[in-house]
C-alpha cells in the first residue's frame, strides 16, 4: 500500500482528503487502484492515450515520473502536483 | 390574445451562463424584467456550455474543465441543485501501440437528442470529435462514423487550421422530424450532414466562401462559426460563417450568402446566430469586426444586433439600450440565444462578463448581469 498526496483541485474526489492510500507496482496500477477508490479521478490527470496531462506532475519518492510504467515500490510515497498555470 | 400568449409561456425563465470561471444561473421573473444571479457552480472550472434538457426540464449538463485537469461533463437531474460527474466522459479510443491517438482537450458543445429518444445527448469536442450518450450524459461513446472516418483528417485539416482556442466540433442540430438526421458545424472543417444517425457523413459547404483556402469553392475545410436549423421549418438552415452569413433550403446543397444585404460598414462577420423558434424567416446576428487582423469586437465600439424578418433580404439594426459607443465587446458563438416565449426573448453574454436581455425580440435591451467572468455560453430555459 502506498501513500498518495492529492492536490487541492482533485480533492473533490477524495472527500477533501489531502492524503489517501492506493496500491500498485507501477504508476499505472496505482492510478488504476486510486480510480477504483475515487471514481473519475484518473481521467482528470491522465488522458485517453495514457499521457500525463500538461499541468499534472507525478512524483514517486520526490523523483518525477513521466511514464505510467514507472515502478512503484511498497511503501513509496506518491505525490501528485498541479503545476502553476495562470489566467 | 396577448394575455393567453403570456400565460402559456409564463414559466420563470432561466439563463445558463457558462464562463471561464464557472457556471452561473440567472433566474428571471415571469415578466423577464428582474433577474437574480446564482452563486457559481464549479467555481474555477471553464464551462464551455451548459444546457437544460427540454424533454424533462430537469436534466442539466455542463461541459467543464479546470486549467489543471482534464475535460469532463457534470450532470444534474434536479436542475442544478446537486451534481454528479459523468462516469465515462467523452474520450477518443486508445490508439494502437506505436500510433498517435486523439485526446479530447475540452468538451465544447452539448445538444439534447431527439424528442423520441429520451436520455440521448450529443457532445462536440476540441479537437473535432462527436460523441453520443444514451443515458442522460453519464456515459459517452464516440460517433465512430465521424471520429474514425478515413476522411476526417482531410475534412478538419491540421493544427495550423485550428482557431486560437483549439479546433472545435459544434452546432450539433438534430432534425425534429427524424432522429437519424444530423447536421454539425466545425471550426475548421465546415458543415456536414448525416442521414443515418452518424454512420456516414457528407460535406455541405457549396457556395460558402473560404477566403483562407486556395480553392475557389472547396468541398470542405470551411470555418463555420454557428449553424442553426430553423425549428419551425427544419429544411431551412442558417449559418454565421467566418466568411459571411448564409442560408440554405434543403434539399438544395448550395448556400446563399444573405449577409450581402448587411450594411457595408458593418459587414457580415460574427460568431453567434439565432433563429426565431416559430418563424423560419426571422434570424438575429451580432456582427463583429472582421477587418484587417480580425479584432472580433463590436464594429466601431458600437454594439448592435441585426435582425431580419425576411430570411436575409433586408436587415434591421437593433441597438436600443445598448451602449452607443466605447463598448468593444466580443460575443462567442454559444453566447447568444432565444427563449420560446411570445414575444421571443433574446439574450447574449460578452467576454467582459455582461449579460444583456431583450424581452421584445431585440427592440430594447437591458444589462441584467455584469462583473461575471469571461462568458462562453448563454442558454435560455424554463424552470
Amino acid at each position: 500500500m502506498n501513500t498518495v498526496l492529492i492536490p487541492s483541485p482533485l480533492r473533490s474526489y477524495t472527500a477533501s482528503r489531502a492524503q489517501v492510500h492506493a496500491a500498485g507496482t507501477t504508476v499505472a496500477e496505482l492510478l488504476g487502484d486510486l480510480d477504483r477508490r475515487y471514481p473519475g479521478i484518473r481521467f482528470r490527470m491522465i488522458d485517453e492515450q495514457d499521457g500525463i496531462r500538461p499541468h499534472i506532475k507525478i512524483f514517486v519518492n520526490r523523483g518525477q515520473v513521466r511514464r505510467l510504467d514507472a515502478p512503484v515500490g511498497a511503501g513509496d510515497e506518491v505525490i501528485i502536483i498541479t503545476a502553476i498555470s495562470g489566467g | 390574445m396577448a394575455a393567453q400568449k403570456r400565460s402559456a409561456g409564463a414559466r420563470a425563465p432561466l439563463l445558463l451562463v457558462g464562463t471561464r470561471k464557472g457556471l452561473f444561473v440567472l433566474s428571471g421573473d415571469p415578466g423577464r424584467k428582474a433577474w437574480r444571479v446564482s452563486p457559481p457552480h464549479f467555481l474555477g472550472h471553464i464551462v464551455h456550455h451548459a444546457v437544460l434538457d427540454p424533454r424533462d426540464r430537469r436534466t442539466l449538463l455542463a461541459a467543464a474543465r479546470a486549467g489543471h485537469l482534464g475535460p469532463t461533463v457534470f450532470r444534474s437531474t434536479d436542475r442544478g441543485r446537486t451534481w454528479k460527474e459523468a462516469s465515462r466522459p467523452p474520450a477518443f479510443p486508445k490508439a494502437a501501440a506505436g500510433e498517435t491517438g486523439l485526446v479530447v482537450a475540452h468538451v465544447f458543445w452539448l445538444t439534447p437528442g431527439h424528442s423520441t429518444e429520451p436520455g440521448v445527448w450529443y457532445a462536440g469536442t476540441s479537437p473535432q470529435g462527436l460523441f453520443r450518450s444514451a443515458d442522460g450524459g453519464d456515459t459517452w461513446q464516440g460517433v465512430e462514423g465521424f471520429n474514425a472516418n478515413p476522411l476526417r483528417t482531410a475534412w478538419v485539416g491540421g493544427m495550423q487550421e485550428a482557431p486560437p482556442d483549439g479546433a472545435t466540433l459544434h452546432s450539433i442540430n438534430v432534425d425534429p422530424r427524424d432522429p437519424q438526421h444530423l447536421y454539425i458545424g466545425m471550426s475548421a472543417g465546415g458543415a456536414f450532414e448525416s442521414t443515418d444517425g452518424g454512420a456516414r457523413w457528407h460535406p455541405l459547404n457549396r457556395g460558402v466562401a473560404a477566403d483562407f483556402l486556395p480553392q475557389p469553392d472547396p468541398e470542405y475545410g470551411h470555418d463555420v462559426h454557428c449553424l442553426r436549423l430553423a425549428p419551425s421549418a427544419p429544411d431551412v438552415l442558417y449559418q454565421q460563417n467566418h466568411c459571411g452569413i448564409y442560408r440554405l433550403r434543403r434539399p438544395a446543397e448550395r448556400w446563399t450568402r444573405i449577409g450581402e444585404k448587411m450594411p457595408k460598414a458593418v459587414g457580415d462577420i460574427g460568431f453567434p446566430m439565432v433563429v426565431h423558434p416559430r418563424d423560419a424567416k426571422t434570424v438575429w446576428v451580432l456582427p463583429m469586426d472582421g477587418s484587417t487582423v480580425w479584432p472580433r469586437t463590436s464594429v466601431g465600439g458600437k454594439p448592435a444586433i441585426y435582425g431580419t424578418r425576411n430570411a436575409g433580404a433586408s436587415w434591421q439594426k437593433l441597438a436600443r439600450g445598448l451602449p452607443a459607443k466605447d463598448a468593444w465587446w466580443t460575443v462567442k458563438r454559444q453566447a447568444m440565444c432565444a427563449d420560446a416565449r411570445d414575444p421571443v426573448g433574446l439574450y447574449f453574454g460578452t467576454t467582459s462578463g455582461e449579460v444583456w436581455a431583450s424581452a421584445d425580440e431585440g427592440r430594447r435591451w437591458r444589462c441584467v448581469a455584469r462583473h461575471l467572468p469571461h462568458i462562453y455560453s448563454v442558454e435560455a430555459a424554463q424552470a
